[in-house]
């Protein structure tokens, strides 16, 4: 029988407001255990929650930039259930009225088509602090400085039909998240979570299968390997004519596969009830046209721009917009140097390779815009050519002075002088007479040959076209 | 002196009779003598109270002269008091010490006032006859065979009893006005959000809201003045500008309508409560006022949806009492849901559980439209019933409670219990203030009058309760059976 594969996302995104969601504790990364907790984040007994209305205007801007509805009036609830690291005992976060409604999200698949992906809902929720189990024989520790940071849990539409449309929908929701600003979305250390809803059915049917879900991954090719086997998985149960029991799953990356992780709390009955403690949010078209107004250029948006004001192939422009770092990055190269395609070129190709190879962020690179803007000048003004370019580049990359005094102290600059030039061309036809004579005879190609033994007798730093023309000139 | 009102106490330490110390020592004193047998007290914070007496009169000495500068006061156990014992009645916290202060504490503290302890309660404000408490039950100063009302009995009967100038409440249900009703003094309960709830240990947050209790009207716009206004730090306060509450109480009431609920005066009302209210009405028509019958039509459901939406809040916010952070801790837990279990059913008395399963019931999956959502719909028939009402009078009045003070241990049924409240469960679920002043006497034991107001109309309930006092003296009567008992006067 053939199948279909029906995939949803429930993405958990921290938003970067400085301080909680409901106290006034900050959010910083890394602190030492329970130095960020307040007596609200520690529930302790009449305490009460004040909404961070920050976390609301980046809710907000996150709906507006995917074209979604906007909640005038969202309402928080309460979500009960008992875990240490769950301090009040009840998680608040919104259930029938979040602040961002359906919506949708465009992503370009590796064939170059494009896919509409529809987002359900993204509401705004209260962190949970984290359980330590180690170091304490017997006992748990319990750490609350991330408990009540907050959250936006986006959940798309189950339109997803394989693991390499969740994989696209991920990375351009978080090439989004990462434009407007609104989270670090680092996937390695939880500021961008992802639970992953599963189900087959017999191709062409209309009913879904029933649905796991895949809990806590934590990278994109997780994401895709826990769809590849758990899909295998269901496909391998129904074949034998078992059925999918509706349940949680964590994936394994050791072993890559899905594993059930059943247990008492996934039966709960959450008891949700409107919070009595904080008021609805109301907003109105104003709010929302301001957010709107204050929105940063898209990722879709840029990519045509580069397209039509750089001449960028679409798929150039994809790879440059694909971080908004990295096109801030471009646009400076391809501005400086004056030359938007070389820019394309050394950027998705020279900058990209050394920062993949060394797991580098722009930030970290050591060849800032503006330098790598100088070396392609100094290509374009004939100062280097492009192959000594990419020695210039290798050195930059160790030494911090301009581009210029690199190529002086190395001693790398071209030669242009036509007499030098005219030496070297000399050289090479004396000691190359058979090739010359081929070249006589009318074998055009053997040129290349020959300026190849020019240019590696200038140890590559001679003019290539002043050599071409020479010899061509000498041998005539 | 300790059997005056905070205004002449007040008078008398600005024009210089008595020092705050010396009528601190006053009150220490009669804590000291009558708490064994009243236990009206949980904690009493001796060297503290001189300490603030002391810094009052050095304040005064200053040239500080705020009203209540050096007035002592007792806070229900439900206030959170910076490092003093916070207990809210429960063995759950009965060794939990506060590190924060209270809004209404820390407004208290700003006012100079001087805090003589922390008054015993039904535990989480869960009653109405302060038997639940586990610090043991509460005694009328009236008659100590019977209770003193709940949950704030230990605040009533502290300033009923003269342990207190004055005594912070909470009233949900009715928690203030009843056991003031009871206890023959004075007791009010604000508009929900003018009173910060910050720091008050909540029991159902819709409905939660603090509130004085005192030996006059005047007494509790005082307090009022120094407890209300907007609180960043509660979300449900109410930003609205705090008025003088006392500039009003001396408007002659000639015109004022009083609209009677006919509800309020139906089958289950004691013929003395009927009647001593009814006197009652008949004084304000000599002072001018005009009677109104007013149809509430919806109060037989507010006890029914008051034990729906109160316990659902509630089965919440007391989660947080589970063992991991502070309070009580069941002893060698085996495993995380041993201590879960274990803790919670060792560290809260009967009628919390109780209230905790009907909650989480109510909340449950498939039973939430016909409990919650539907208690909801009647909370807002019930608001409208009271705006209907509004159009046609100033203020509302009728009984408190149905009788009068009921022995201790005489009530074993938790709905007998729960219909104690069911003249004042549904001001709470209107979010509207209401006031019960003491209104008569019978077989020994004091009656009280509600009197609810609009939203916010604080200034007039208690410039009605205030004209009533002026012309009678129910609201100066004190119990003999004290004084013979302690042998003091």
């Amino acid at each position: 029988m053939e199948w279909e594969t029906v995939i949803g996302l429930e993405v958990h995104v921290s938003l970067s407001t400085k301080s909680k969601l409901f106290s006034g504790s900050s959010t910083e990364f890394g602190a030492p255990p329970n130095t960020q907790a307040s007596i609200f984040d520690c529930a302790l007994p009449g305490t009460l929650p004040v909404f961070n209305e920050e976390a609301l205007r980046m809710a907000v801007r996150f709906g507006v930039a995917i074209g979604a509805e906007i909640g005038k009036r969202s309402v928080f609830d309460r979500k009960n259930y008992f875990y240490p690291d769950l301090p009040k005992g009840y998680q608040v976060t919104q259930l029938d009225f979040p602040t961002v409604g359906k919506g949708s999200l465009t992503v370009t698949l590796a064939d170059g088509s494009e896919k509409v992906i529809g987002v359900t809902r993204a509401h705004i929720e209260e962190n949970a602090g984290k359980s330590l189990h180690e170091e304490f024989s017997g006992m748990s520790g319990i750490d609350l400085n991330r408990a009540g940071e907050p959250l936006l849990e986006i959940v798309s539409e189950p339109e997803i039909t394989c693991a390499e449309e969740a994989v696209a929908y991920l990375k351009k929701l978080h090439t989004i998240i990462r434009y407007l600003d609104i989270s670090d979305a680092i996937m390695a250390q939880g500021s961008m979570r992802c639970d992953v809803n599963v189900s087959i059915r017999p191709k062409g049917a209309t009913e879904l299968g029933t649905r796991t879900e895949i809990k806590n991954i934590n990278s994109f090719r997780f994401v895709e390997k826990a769809i590849y086997s758990e899909v295998a998985r269901q496909q391998e149960i129904l074949e034998d004519g078992g059925r999918i029991i509706q349940e949680t799953r964590r994936y394994n990356a050791d072993k890559d596969e899905t594993t059930s992780m059943r247990s008492k709390e996934v039966a709960n009955d959450y008891r949700y009830f409107p919070e009595p403690d904080l008021l609805p949010i109301v907003i109105d078209d104003e709010y929302i046209a301001a957010v709107r107004a204050q929105l940063p250029e898209l990722p879709d948006a840029r990519e045509a721009r580069f397209v039509e004001d750089y001449s960028l192939s679409n798929y150039d422009a994809g790879v440059l917009v694909s971080s908004r770092e990295l096109a801030e990055y471009y646009e400076i190269v391809a501005r400086s140097s004056g030359d938007s395609k070389l820019a394309a070129n050394w950027v998705s190709q020279d900058l990209l390779g050394l920062l993949n190879k060394n797991n580098w962020s722009i930030a970290d690179s050591p060849i800032q815009a503006e330098r790598l803007a100088t070396l392609i000048t100094r290509i374009k003004d004939n100062t280097i050519s492009g192959k000594i370019a990419k020695t210039v580049f290798e050195a930059m990359i160790i030494d911090e002075s301009g581009v210029d005094a690199i190529i002086e102290s190395k001693g790398l600059k071209q030669v242009t002088d036509s007499g030098e030039i005219e030496k070297l061309v000399l050289e090479v036809i004396e000691n190359n007479p058979e090739q010359v004579q081929q070249y006589k005879d009318g074998k055009a190609q053997v040129i290349g040959f020959l300026v190849g033994q020019c240019m590696q007798l200038s140890k590559g730093k001679a003019n290539p076209g002043q050599v071409n023309e020479l010899l061509r000139e000498k041998m005539q | 002196m300790i059997n005056s009102t905070v205004a002449e106490i007040s008078a008398a330490l600005a024009a210089g009779d008595i020092s705050s110390v010396e009528i601190t020592q006053a009150y220490l004193n009669r804590i000291a003598t009558l708490n064994g047998e009243l236990n009206a007290f949980i904690t009493v914070c001796e060297d503290s109270a001189l300490l603030q007496a002391k810094a009052a009169d050095d304040a005064r000495a200053k040239g500080n002269n705020s009203p209540l500068l050096g007035i002592p006061l007792a806070h229900k156990d439900i206030f959170c008091t910076k490092d003093i014992l916070t207990t809210c009645g429960s063995r759950m916290l009965h060794n939990f010490v506060s590190p924060y202060n209270a809004t209404v504490v820390e407004r208290f503290i700003d006012a100079g006032t001087v805090l003589l302890g922390k008054t015993n309660m039904d535990e989480f404000a869960m009653g109405s006859s302060n038997e639940t408490s586990y610090f043991g039950d509460v005694k009328n100063p009236w008659n100590t065979e019977f209770v003193p009302g709940g949950s704030s009995g230990g605040s009533a009967t502290a300033v009923a009893a003269d342990l207190c100038a004055m005594a912070t409440g909470t009233d949900t249900g009715g928690s203030i006005r009843q056991p003031a009703a009871f206890c023959g003094v004075t007791g009010f309960k604000p508009s929900y959000g003018r009173v910060s709830r910050w720091g008050m240990i909540a029991f159902a947050s819709s409905l939660d809201q603090a509130g004085p209790i005192t030996k006059s009207a005047e007494d509790a716009a005082l307090m009022l003045n120094v407890m209300s206004g907007l609180d960043k730090k509660d979300s449900t306060s109410i930003d609205r500008p705090v008025e003088d509450f006392t500039a009003s109480l001396d408007q002659p009431l000639k015109g004022l309508r009083i609209g009677v609920p006919k509800q309020h005066f139906a089958e289950g009302l004691s013929r003395e409560v009927e009647q001593a209210v009814r006197d009652a009405l008949a004084e304000y028509e000599k002072l001018g006022a005009i009677i109104k019958e007013v149809d509430l039509t919806n109060s037989h459901l507010s006890v029914s949806a008051y034990y729906v939406v109160a316990p659902a809040e509630a089965s919440a916010n007391l989660s947080r009492f589970d063992g991991v952070r502070y309070g009580y801790r069941c002893e060698d837990p085996v495993d995380l849901e041993d201590m879960y279990k274990r803790t919670r059913s060792e560290g809260f008395g009967e009628e919390v559980k109780r209230r905790i399963m009907i909650g989480t019931y109510a909340l449950s999956a498939g039973f939430y439209d016909a409990y919650y959502r539907k208690a909801q719909k009647i909370r807002r028939l019930i608001k409208d019933d009271f705006d209907r009402a509004f159009e046609e009078v100033d203020v509302i009045i009728g009984p408190t409670s149905p009788h009068t003070a009921f022995k201790l241990g005489s009530k074993s049924d938790p709905v007998s219990m729960y219909l104690e409240d069911i003249y004042t469960i549904a001001v709470n679920l209107a979010g509207l203030p209401a006031a019960s002043i003491p209104v008569g006497m019978a077989n020994g034991l004091p009656m009280g009058m509600q009197i609810i107001g609009k939203y916010f109309d604080e200034a007039k309930i208690l410039n009605v309760a205030h004209q009533f006092q002026q012309h009678t003296d129910w609201h100066k009567q004190k119990s003999t059976a004290l004084v013979t008992a302690s042998g003091e006067a």
